[in-house]
Parts: C-alpha cells; sequence; structure tokens
C-alpha cells in the first residue's frame, strides 16, 4: 500500500476538483474514483463559511484534505496562506504550489524550495508541485518534503506524460513517494506514469471537463489499478528486435 | 515603448488574410497576432462556427466548466474628463454623487450580503474628489470581507499602484476605449484622458505596481471593431512579454445608452461582438473574457462557455445604488437586469458552475 508521511492509502489516484460543472458532479466523481485523498485550491473555498458548497462535498473522515496553495506567487505568499489556513482548521497536509507565470502555472523552483524549508520546519507535511527536475526533487527531499509531485506535462494541457525521461530519473532516485500531477490526459498517459513506477497520479482537468466526469473519474481508477500491477508484476523489456516468446536456440549444447 | 500602428495599417493587414491563413490559424498550437489578423478578417466571418467550436473547447481546457462572478462598486461619478460617449463625461447635467467611505462600505456590505466575493470599485477620474487616500482607505476597509478587490479608476503611477496593491487592491482594469488615434483625439475632449499614450502605459505601470491582474479593453462602437480586436491582441502579446507574472483579462464593452447625445460611431452587431471574443480567445488561451451586464441575459446565457469567464451580476452604474435602487445619475443603462440568483441559475442550467470565490486575502500581508 502507499504510505506518505506514515498515512496508507488503498487508491493511487488523487483528485482535484478545479474546473466541475457542479459540487454534485465533483462529489460523484470522487466516489467513482475511489480516490482517498483530494486537494482543493484554498482560494476556491472559504473555510470559515459551514455553507461552502466545495468543503460540503469533502467528507473529511472519508477523504485526506489536501489543501493546495495554486495562485500563490512566491514562497512568502504560500506560507502565509498554508498557515492562515491551517488556523482555519485545514490540517497539517499541505500540496505546496508557487506558479509566478500565470499563463502556464509552472511551478517556480527556487520559492517552491524556499517555502519547503520553512513549511517543514513549521510541521506541515509538504508535498511540492515540480517540473519535472530530479535534482530539485532531492533538494526537496532532503529539505524534508514528504512526497515529490512532478509534472507530466502542464496543468491543465492534457498533454500526457511528456516528462517520461526525467520522471523515470526522479523515481530512480526518490526515497520518498512520487506523485506524478498535472497534464495527464487519458487513463493510458496515468498507466504508463504507474506503469514507470510513479507511487500515484493526481488528475484534475482530463476528469472535470470530459464529457462524462464520473465515468472518466472510474476509467482513470481502473487505469491505475492497472498501471501499478503491470509494474510490479515486472514489465518486459522493450526491444527494437523481435524475440521469439519460446526461444528454439537454448544454449543448453554448451558443455561445462 | 510600446505602440499600435495606424488603424488604416491594421485593416490593410486584416483584409489581406485568405481563407488559408483562417484555417491556418484555427489549428495553430500557437498564434502569432498575424494569426490574429486572420481570425478577424471579413474571409472569417463564414468560419464563426468553427471559430466558436475551438474557442470553447480551449476556454473549457483553460477554465473548465465554470464562470467567475462579480459586481463592479460605483463610488464616484464625478469626472473631470469630457468623453462623448460617457455618461458621467463633465458636461453632462446629471446628479453627481461621491460616497463616503461609510457609504462605499455599506454598499459593499450589501454585495457581501447577496453572495459576492468580487468586487470592482468604479469611479470617473477627479483625483482631487477621489483619489488613492481614498481607494487606500477603502481596500482597507473592504479587503478582510472580500476575497478579491480590483479597480477601475483614473490612470495612476507605479508607485500609487504599489500603494494600493499592498492596501489589498489584486487588480486594475483600464481600457484605452480606443486603439484608433485619431477616433480618441475626436471622442477626448478635455481632461487628462484626452492624452493617448499616457493611458495606454497605464496597464504596464499597473502591472509594474505588481498587480496581479490587469484588465484591458476596447468600447465597442467607436472605430472599427476588426481593427480593436488586433490592437488588443498586440496589447496583450507586448504585456505577457514583458510582465510575465501578470494575469491578464480582456473586455469588449459595448456602448450603451447614456446621458448626452452621442450616438456610437459605427455599427458593432452581437455576431461582431461574438467574433472578436472568439478570435481572441484563440489567439489568447489564457486570458479571461469579461461579459458585462451591457449585454442582454439572452445573449449572455448564450455565449456561457463559448469563451468568457467572468460574468457581473446584479449590477448597478450609479454610485449610491444597491442601497437605493432609484438613486438617479448613472454611467449607462444596463441589459440585463437579473439579479446575482438569477444568474447563477441560469449558469447552473447551462451546465456551468458559478464560481463566486476564486482568489483569497490572505495572499496578500
Amino acid at each position: 500500500m502507499l504510505k506518505i508521511a506514515e498515512k496508507t492509502f488503498r487508491s493511487r489516484l488523487f483528485l482535484g476538483t478545479g474546473k466541475f460543472d457542479s459540487a454534485e458532479t465533483l462529489k460523484k466523481a470522487i466516489e467513482a474514483s475511489g480516490s482517498e485523498m483530494i486537494t482543493v485550491a484554498l482560494r476556491r473555498v472559504d473555510l470559515n463559511d459551514p455553507a461552502d458548497d466545495i468543503m460540503n462535498v469533502l467528507d473529511r473522515t472519508k477523504y485526506l484534505f489536501l489543501p493546495n496553495t495554486s495562485g500563490a506567487r512566491d514562497a512568502a505568499e504560500a506560507v502565509r496562506l498554508a498557515r492562515l489556513a491551517r488556523a482555519a482548521g485545514s490540517g497539517d497536509w499541505l500540496k505546496l504550489e508557487v506558479t509566478p507565470d500565470p499563463r502556464t502555472l509552472l511551478p517556480d523552483p527556487i520559492e517552491t524550495l524556499k517555502a519547503t524549508e520553512e513549511l517543514v520546519k513549521d510541521g506541515f507535511i509538504v508535498l511540492p508541485y515540480i517540473n519535472a527536475d530530479p535534482i530539485l526533487a532531492l533538494r526537496l527531499q532532503d529539505a524534508g518534503a514528504a512526497a515529490v509531485m512532478p509534472l507530466g506535462a502542464p496543468i491543465g494541457t492534457n498533454l500526457g506524460l511528456i516528462t517520461k525521461f526525467q520522471v523515470e530519473i526522479i523515481i530512480d532516485q526518490a526515497r520518498v513517494p512520487v506523485v506524478v500531477d498535472a497534464g495527464l490526459g487519458a487513463p493510458s498517459d496515468a498507466a504508463l506514469a504507474m506503469e514507470i513506477g510513479a507511487d500515484a497520479v493526481l488528475v484534475n482537468t482530463a476528469i472535470s471537463i470530459a464529457g462524462d466526469p464520473v465515468k472518466m473519474a472510474a476509467a482513470f481508477a481502473l487505469a491505475v489499478e492497472a498501471g501499478r500491477a503491470a509494474y510490479e508484476a515486472g514489465l518486459g523489456k522493450k526491444s527494437s528486435e523481435a524475440s521469439a516468446s519460446s526461444p528454439l536456440t537454448g544454449l543448453d549444447f554448451i558443455k561445462d | 515603448m510600446f505602440t499600435i500602428p495606424s488603424f488604416a495599417h491594421l485593416t490593410d493587414q486584416i483584409n489581406s488574410c485568405t481563407d488559408e491563413d483562417i484555417k491556418r490559424s484555427l489549428s495553430a498550437p500557437h498564434l502569432s497576432t498575424q494569426d490574429l489578423a486572420a481570425l478577424l478578417s471579413p474571409a472569417a466571418d463564414k468560419h464563426l462556427e468553427a471559430m466558436a467550436e475551438r474557442s470553447a473547447e480551449i476556454t473549457a481546457r483553460r477554465f473548465g466548466r465554470t464562470t467567475q462572478i462579480y459586481a463592479p462598486l460605483y463610488v464616484s461619478s464625478f469626472c473631470i474628463n469630457r468623453c462623448s460617449y460617457c455618461g458621467f463625461s463633465a458636461g453632462n447635467k446629471i446628479e453627481r454623487r461621491i460616497l463616503s467611505l461609510d457609504e462605499a462600505e455599506a454598499e459593499a456590505m450589501i454585495l457581501h450580503q447577496r453572495g459576492f466575493n468580487h468586487t470592482l470599485l468604479v469611479s470617473g477620474e477627479a483625483p482631487a474628489k477621489l483619489g488613492v487616500d481614498y481607494l487606500e482607505k477603502l481596500a482597507l476597509r473592504l479587503r478582510e470581507r472580500f476575497a478579491s478587490i480590483s479597480i477601475e479608476v483614473q490612470p495612476l503611477s507605479t508607485e500609487e499602484y504599489a500603494r494600493l496593491f499592498t492596501a489589498g487592491v489584486t487588480s486594475v482594469a483600464i481600457y484605452q476605449e480606443t486603439y484608433d488615434r485619431d477616433i480618441y483625439d475626436r471622442v477626448h475632449l478635455a481632461g487628462q484622458k484626452c492624452d493617448y499614450d499616457f493611458r495606454l502605459e497605464t496597464p504596464a505601470r499597473a502591472a509594474a505596481g505588481a498587480m496581479r491582474e490587469v484588465g484591458i479593453g476596447a468600447l465597442l462602437g467607436l472605430a472599427d471593431w476588426r481593427a480593436e480586436g488586433l490592437s488588443l491582441g498586440m496589447h496583450l502579446a507586448w504585456l505577457r512579454k514583458n510582465f510575465w507574472r501578470t494575469a491578464l483579462t480582456v473586455s469588449f464593452p459595448r456602448l450603451r445608452p447614456a446621458a448626452g447625445e452621442f450616438q456610437p460611431l459605427c455599427e458593432v452587431t452581437e455576431r461582431d461582438l461574438s467574433h472578436l471574443i472568439f478570435a481572441l480567445r484563440i489567439f489568447d488561451p489564457d486570458v479571461g473574457i469579461i461579459l458585462s451586464t451591457r449585454e442582454e441575459a439572452r445573449y449572455r446565457n448564450g455565449m456561457l462557455g463559448l469563451g468568457p469567464t467572468r460574468y457581473s451580476a446584479g449590477s448597478c452604474t450609479a454610485p449610491g445604488g444597491y442601497s437605493d435602487p432609484d438613486t438617479a445619475g448613472e454611467q449607462f443603462s444596463i441589459g440585463d437586469h437579473r439579479s446575482i440568483d438569477e444568474v447563477c441559475t441560469a449558469i447552473r442550467q447551462k451546465g456551468f458552475d458559478p464560481v463566486r470565490k476564486d482568489w483569497d486575502a490572505a495572499f496578500q500581508l
């Protein structure tokens, strides 16, 4: 089972909550996904409002509530937002997003590292959203991040795992769980991320703007399971040359 | 410094585009301003359906099935400018009013109770009556209640924008009205607003003053809408290059009936407005597009999800108009008189989530 900061998860699919057509659809999609970790942009919710529609669909006894700092332009903003949210009862877990470019929403590596150092000292369980930079992943791990969340492609692009080469290095080197976040556009993208050994994936846009978001959430759940099973089973190596599935020419003719 | 080519030049550029150019622009992953010219061209008129489809697809991917909701809060109708199209123009005999800070706060609280978390403070341009001090004090009073505060007031300096940002103002709307220099001079008769270049440089000053979001726009009905669209695209592209941290929005307010005798200098139909919105969306997938209550409910309902991302609702354009609905002295008469709840219901019926909060005052010190 997946374990992050001493907490175990049966599902390796995490869900984002943006861009849904209603809180009702979001609720059904979460249920269909089987996910146990749900991330919510703090900018979108009012933690002090008991009638907040998004907070009301999240049963915090069933799902781990992972607030995120989407919109923060630098470390100071992210840290301030995190502290105020925790004071309002959002808990210790935090998906750290520092995205100074509103166009690509790509994460700022320098500010993300700074904020991680500060928040870890503050007792937060920090899961930073990063570009697929292996050295940055190591630096964050050393700084005490509970997991790292490299992107498959920029947020909302549905381009899939275009950072596969770097993500493979991150997975190979990391001691903490690696969650591929952002850009996964189809269940096959999620399956690929799981096949190469990602510990989990986080999906939002591909589900929320699908023709049938609930069905798509279920489809991603299946893909994540399939990809994980394939990884555990041990995938055969890819080769450009054909090889017979039952070798005819063994080497048993050689005498010792 | 940023400049806009002459409208004659822009019109030539737009009119020389062919069907082939349009098809390429419709499928290109990244568009240049030349591609935008193609999408705005008369040859593109017959591709409106395909443009709508592409625009809707891009909007859904970037913004999801959501529409943000906000309301303007008019704080003053005093204005030193004479602009022939505007109800607040200095020469017009209307009842002028500036809200005291208490009155403005009371208006804001009405909006807050109605469910608004995003507000836009609007005033005429009369710096001696309503300056940075007033805006700073008001922002400090409102910032705890509102997720974001925007301003649409006279142009300010970079330092003044920085000061207001610190007080809790997160975004600035400043419209060029028309990018056509000749027509600009014709309709701006007196006041600081006569200075085309000073106004053109204002969005950059707001961005340099650390504002998170800067809104630009053109008032439709003054000059050729196709060339206005291309100018807006050029302005957006320039701002993106120079201020990569700043989020951008565009707005295309069509002239509405207002005090004074002014008649639009050119016709801009709903079809033209739609064309403009689709072209700008395809050109810039990330830009926020505002569709205000200037337009009728029928049109606003129809446009949901096709490109615009932000709707005003339940608007009143006279200072004090939320406390007293009989208040006279509006800037212009609106086209969509529905309440916020009615607008939100219509948005839900179209399969979109009306988003009342998409920012948080906690981002700022």
